[in-house]
């Protein structure tokens, strides 16, 4: 059933959400720390499980993959929701703050990157 | 009085009526992406440009925060678009992520948060300092924005700077999310972000959620997941580091 999927999702998102909420308060900062980045390592492990007793049907998939498939148009949405204006009228600084964060950090990308090449030629 | 009615359809069903808008939007960006560019800028990078300046459209007219959202009629795009939805809709596209790919750059992964905080953090503050702030907790304020939108006014308020200065960082964050959001397709190839290890190591620096999210969607939405799974943590990390250490650090070099 379609609902058995969207509900798992539900299901992973609230969990994840509430344990970043926990470890948010638990470190003392007002922010949810990983909250969607815990639901979805809990969406991996339970759709990598091959249980007898778990599995995920055809149908249950759908309810996920639907979700899955609105998200560049959720994104789009959420673009179009942005407060652009703020971003572009504050001012030089906040502009140049944020174009040269964002340089740096694309730059370093290839550095971090090439960390992995490194692992895999020792194996 | 059929205009009447069919305004109060639509925003009767605000939701809805955004699903259809955005259904308008993306495949009027598709045809675009198609018939102008032969298919060499995506169409969800066009869609998610357009809606950025929809955004401005939006904001200009109505001079509201929420861009085309703050028109009554298409409020529901501000449902859609917002973090309910979206948080939903990335959690969904983990389903059928690699877990090796998780586990293989798990430590390049975590580490990619730790240095991407710290360098947009550093970034911003010189930055800061270059404008002519003197202030620690106005230069850390400003660079906590560089990190994310959030991280900004979180670190402000603990540190109690003035609502310029969280306004300002609020700024640079929004900048960096925009400027991430269109840039990431163009950068890509330079940058070699095309694995699951490199998305992994991307979203940890970028850390922007939203962007990150917009970003990958336009790149190649097989990387999403990856993402958007270490920038997630970014934002707390910073939360946590920015009015902590690194303003401790700001104000010992100051």
């Amino acid at each position: 059933m379609v609902i058995y999927g969207v509900a798992l999702l539900s299901f992973c998102m609230l969990v994840g959400v509430f344990v970043g909420d926990i470890l948010g308060d638990l470190i003392g900062v007002q922010a949810n720390v990983g909250g969607v980045g815990i639901a979805m390592l809990l969406l991996i492990i339970l759709s990598n499980l091959s249980h007898h007793k778990f599995q995920i049907g055809s149908a249950t998939e759908n309810g996920i993959h639907f979700w899955s498939a609105m998200y560049i148009p959720i994104v789009v949405a959420m673009a179009a929701k942005q407060n652009v204006i703020a971003a572009i009228s504050s001012g030089w600084m906040a502009i140049v703050a944020g174009v040269a964060a964002v340089a740096v950090s694309f730059a370093m990308l290839p550095l971090l990157d090439r960390i992995h090449i490194g692992e895999k030629d020792d194996s | 009085m059929i205009l009447d009615s069919l305004v109060d359809v639509l925003t009767k069903n605000a939701l809805i009526t955004a699903f259809a808008f955005v259904g308008i939007l993306v495949w009027f960006s598709y045809e675009l992406s198609a018939r102008l560019t032969r298919g060499h800028i995506h169409g969800s990078a066009i869609a998610i440009a357009l809606g950025l300046v929809l955004a401005y459209v939006g904001g200009s007219i109505t001079e509201g925060k929420q861009g085309l959202a703050d028109f009554s009629l298409l409020a529901g795009v501000g449902v859609m678009g917002g973090a309910m939805f979206r948080d939903f809709a990335i959690v969904a596209t983990a389903f059928g992520a690699e877990l090796e790919a998780l586990k293989r750059a798990g430590f390049v992964g975590a580490a990619s948060v730790l240095i991407g905080v710290v360098l947009s953090f550093v970034v911003g503050a010189v930055v800061a300092v270059s404008f002519g702030y003197t202030d620690p907790v106005a230069i850390s304020t400003i660079g906590a924005g560089a990190a994310t939108y959030i991280v900004g006014p979180v670190t402000g308020t603990a540190l109690g700077a003035d609502s310029g200065v969280i306004a300002l960082s609020v700024a640079a964050g929004l900048t960096k999310s925009v400027l991430v959001m269109i840039g990431t397709p163009f950068v890509a190839p330079r940058i070699g972000l095309n694995s699951p290890h490199a998305a992994l190591i991307y979203g940890g620096l970028m850390g922007t959620t939203s962007g990150v999210a917009g970003g990958l969607a336009a790149t190649d939405p097989k990387l999403v997941p990856y993402g958007a799974m270490t920038a997630t943590f970014y934002t707390g990390v910073g939360c946590l580091l920015a009015p902590s250490v690194l303003f401790l650090a700001v104000r010992a070099i100051v």
